[in-house]
């Protein structure tokens, strides 16, 4: 079994207004040195070798539904789960 | 003329698409479920307003792989008209029949208000009953409306006329003010505004009316080759 952790964030053109909502919360709270805050989305997705290598597979997750690529950007990492 | 209506779990503007087109209008129209993959029969779909599964993930990402988006596909790409109303377009543009993306309102607030817009291509299908340069008042209502696409993407839009309404006063920061673009080869109509809540003038206008009648206007002619121009 694999884990593959997901990350997808907005591209930096594009407007994130629940960031600056936050950084503006982080600044009532009075941590005056945050500069950004962006927020992303997070997946952990658990699954076994198919019929093409993982990380084109993930890749191919990526493009089609995970990540809107006129948007959004993404990454990720790939570890072999011990049994 | 015979509309369908894909209704999505979530979806919640169905019943104003069915008031507006059956007791507005008077022309035939069902609900039809997200599972439908038969759409032999109708004239034309329009996806609703909403929130589709819950705007899980994205709006209309979900709603995107349901079964009836296969079958409207196929009826888009048989140059049947398809329009996306709200949740709709986000539908539409995460599906790929229109360009681009809905990001969140610029003032990361949800806007709910009649809004002025300007009809800028009254030579689409939809559009035809509009008066050239005409400016009409519809509702919208939403958190993610700001229209995005790349630059190059917007010359294509505007060197081939898609971009069909744009707002007066831009309440949530879409590029070069767009509310509703068509795509390239005029039968796709995606759209922010409701104008099936702008029908009966006890709603406040009837500015909404023009697109079901240019629609039903452009099929009655039997004109079926009304393209984008």
């Amino acid at each position: 079994m694999y884990l593959a952790k997901v990350y997808v964030t907005y591209k930096p053109s594009i407007l994130d207004p629940k960031g600056e909502a936050i950084k503006d919360a982080l600044h009532r709270l009075d941590y005056e040195n945050v500069a950004t805050v962006t927020l992303g989305k997070y997946f952990e997705i658990k699954l076994t070798p198919g019929e093409k290598p993982l990380a084109e597979q993930v890749d191919e997750m990526c493009d089609r539904l995970l990540a809107n690529v006129n948007m959004e950007t993404y990454r990720y990492e790939i570890t072999e789960l011990e049994a | 003329m015979k509309f369908a209506i894909p209704v999505f779990p979530g979806s919640n503007c169905d019943y104003d698409l069915l008031n507006a087109l059956r007791d507005c209008l008077h022309t035939p129209a069902d609900l039809v479920p997200a599972t439908t993959t038969d759409l032999s029969g109708y004239d034309a779909v329009i996806l609703p307003g909403g929130f589709s599964y819950g705007d899980y993930l994205r709006s209309g990402a979900i709603a995107r792989f349901a079964p009836v988006m296969t079958a409207v596909k196929a009826f888009a790409n048989a140059g049947k008209p398809v329009m996306g109303i709200c949740n709709g377009f986000q539908i539409l543009t995460e599906a790929g029949l229109l360009p681009g993306a809905l990001q969140a309102n610029e003032s990361s607030k949800f806007i709910c208000q009649v809004s002025p817009l300007h009809v800028s291509n009254t030579q689409t299908r939809f559009t035809t009953a509009y008066a050239r340069h005409q400016d009409i008042k519809l509702p919208i209502a939403h958190g993610e409306g700001n229209y995005y696409c790349d630059d190059a993407t917007l010359a294509e839009l505007k060197a081939h006329n898609q971009i069909v309404f744009e707002y007066v006063d831009n309440p949530n920061g879409s590029v070069a003010n767009i509310a509703g673009i068509v795509n390239r080869r005029g039968n796709v109509l995606g759209m922010m505004p409701h104008p099936e809540r702008a029908v009966e003038t006890i709603l406040g206008s009837v500015d909404g009316l023009g697109i079901f009648d240019s629609l039903l206007m452009n099929h009655v002619q039997g004109d079926a080759h009304v393209e984008n121009r």
